[in-house]
């Protein structure tokens, strides 16, 4: 049997062919968004597993592997990963995935994880080549354990500063003069974002929507006031809210304060991994997890420090429309 | 008025005086160039894994993201960060932020502190924890993270600070 590294390193063999990319798109993550229309509430699967890390520490492959299969199993209903992920993913179109390696080794978007979407992604039937593992740059992404990579034959993985970004600025509300990646605009159909659960220094909390910083140039210029507007604006470019359209979040170890850079003093492992099309749904989740552990580790709240996620619920606002910061509107499932 | 009328000894000494200040003012003065990074093997068991970068505080975002605000607010200079291996398998990273004075540096230090910090001898005030060293000495800040704990990670970096603290 291969194993999830062989995923990555080897080309099209043991990919499952498929039927038309029509057909699977008809089965694709626009049926699960019909199919929430009917309730109007916006789904978020929490899936945990205390025994996620081994006693060494180190991350159980196997369980990771598990774990992504019981959230996408509970997230889309089906209990098999293979037909689970046709329900999510376009077929014969290339996928991102939008790992988040900025932290550094420690507190990036855990090479299992990537390992393990595109270990189902190719059973599903996506051609290794049409996978396209990303972020801002290489160090980024060696920080999560990857390897560069620009084979068409093989999982792709590299930054934008192979690619680059594009000459035209787009905005939307303070998001001005925003050059996007290209891999976002020019080469991938939809992006799966991968982002790691973390405190974050300006803008409160780190999760969905803040991920998104990682497909502009200068994002530096998008963190004032908190990051808000910016976080919002920034999701409301049509490329971003129409691409980025799920979520698989790695909370399997998370920095509640002190972050987004790693700071292994205050490190912990929620083991848990936090799915959703919902990008506001999921990142309210998010920041409510990360007060629980502060109120654990006798930490204020984010608002008694100053830097409550305001972003959020600016998400969710008239002008943005970006999802539900409302809990009665979001159906959040624990398993 | 700095100079005398003529061009006598001492005029000439106050202008490279003056050339000097000058200079490390618009350098960000001299200690942005020191080499705080030890050797390979110049602490026992560590050795230097990758070049030292070097960043601006207009490019601190493109290291530590939202992270930067609280260092430039705290008026720093300059970051270096380099990466190191103990023993071949213990991966650290040490980043000396040189700030623009010892204020800035010590605020740093004292915002950050968590509970359970250890205080250690280490310039001018220093606390440790299981896989980090943080102290300060004069302007510069100085953060030693390891990527694993492990019961000798504590004294492996204690002695890799006291290297970077000798080149300070």
């Amino acid at each position: 049997m291969k194993n999830r590294r062989d995923f990555l390193k080897t080309a099209a063999t043991g990919a499952v062919l498929l039927g038309s990319s029509a057909a699977a798109d008809k089965l694709g993550l626009a049926a699960i968004l019909d199919q929430h229309a009917e309730t109007a509430n916006s789904r978020v699967v929490v899936a945990r597993d205390p025994a996620l890390h081994g006693q060494n520490g180190q991350l159980d492959e196997k369980h990771v592997l598990d774990l992504l299969d019981r959230t996408i199993a509970a997230y889309t209903g089906r209990d098999h990963p293979v037909e689970a992920w046709k329900r999510i993913v376009p077929m014969d179109k290339v996928i991102g995935l939008k790992t988040n390696g900025l932290g550094g080794k420690g507190i990036s978007t855990h090479l299992a994880l990537v390992l393990a979407i595109s270990e189902r992604l190719q059973q599903a039937g996506v051609k290794p080549g049409n996978i396209l593992v990303w972020d801002r740059n290489a160090r980024d992404l060696e920080a999560c354990g990857l390897t560069i990579s620009t084979d068409p034959g093989r999982v792709r993985c590299y930054g934008s500063d192979v690619a680059g970004f594009e000459d035209q600025p787009v905005a939307f509300g303070s998001a001005v003069n925003v050059k996007l990646a290209k891999i976002l605009t020019r080469e991938c159909e939809m992006v799966i974002g991968l982002p790691i659960l973390k405190d974050h220094e300006m803008s409160g909390v780190t999760f969905a929507m803040k991920n998104m910083y990682g497909v502009v140039q200068r994002p530096q210029e998008l963190h004032s006031g908190g990051c808000n507007p910016g976080v919002a604006d920034l999701n409301c470019i049509p490329v971003v809210r129409e691409k980025v359209r799920f979520t698989i979040g790695d909370a399997m170890t998370s920095v509640y304060d002190g972050g987004p850079g790693f700071h292994p003093e205050r490190l912990w492992q929620p083991n848990a991994l936090i799915v959703g099309e919902d990008r506001v749904a999921l990142d309210r989740t998010a920041w409510q997890i990360i007060e629980r552990k502060r109120a654990e580790a006798g930490l204020p709240t984010l608002e008694a420090v100053g830097r409550p996620p305001r972003y959020i619920a600016t998400a969710a606002d008239q002008a943005h429309k970006l999802g539900f910061n409302d809990p009665q509107r979001i159906h959040l499932m624990e398993v | 008025m700095i100079f005398c009328s003529k061009n006598c000894p001492k005029s000439w000494a106050l202008a490279a005086v003056a050339v000097c200040i000058l200079a490390a003012a618009a350098t960000g003065c001299k200690k942005a160039q020191v080499d705080a990074f030890p050797a390979s093997g110049a602490v026992t068991g560590w050795d230097k894994t990758s070049d030292t970068r070097v960043f601006a505080p207009k490019d601190l975002y493109q290291y530590i993201d939202g992270g930067a605000d609280q260092y430039i607010s705290a008026g720093v200079v300059s970051t270096s960060t380099s990466d190191y291996k103990y023993q071949g398998q213990l991966e650290a990273t040490v980043d000396v932020y040189t700030m623009g004075d010892a204020a800035g540096a010590r605020k740093i230090l004292e915002t950050g502190l968590a509970k359970d910090a250890k205080t250690v001898q280490l310039g001018d005030a220093g606390v440790a924890y299981a896989q980090s060293v943080i102290f300060r000495k004069g302007p510069y800040l100085v953060r030693i993270v390891a990527y694993e704990s492990t019961p000798g990670t504590p004294q492996a970096l204690l002695a890799l600070a006291h290297g970077v603290e000798a080149k300070l």
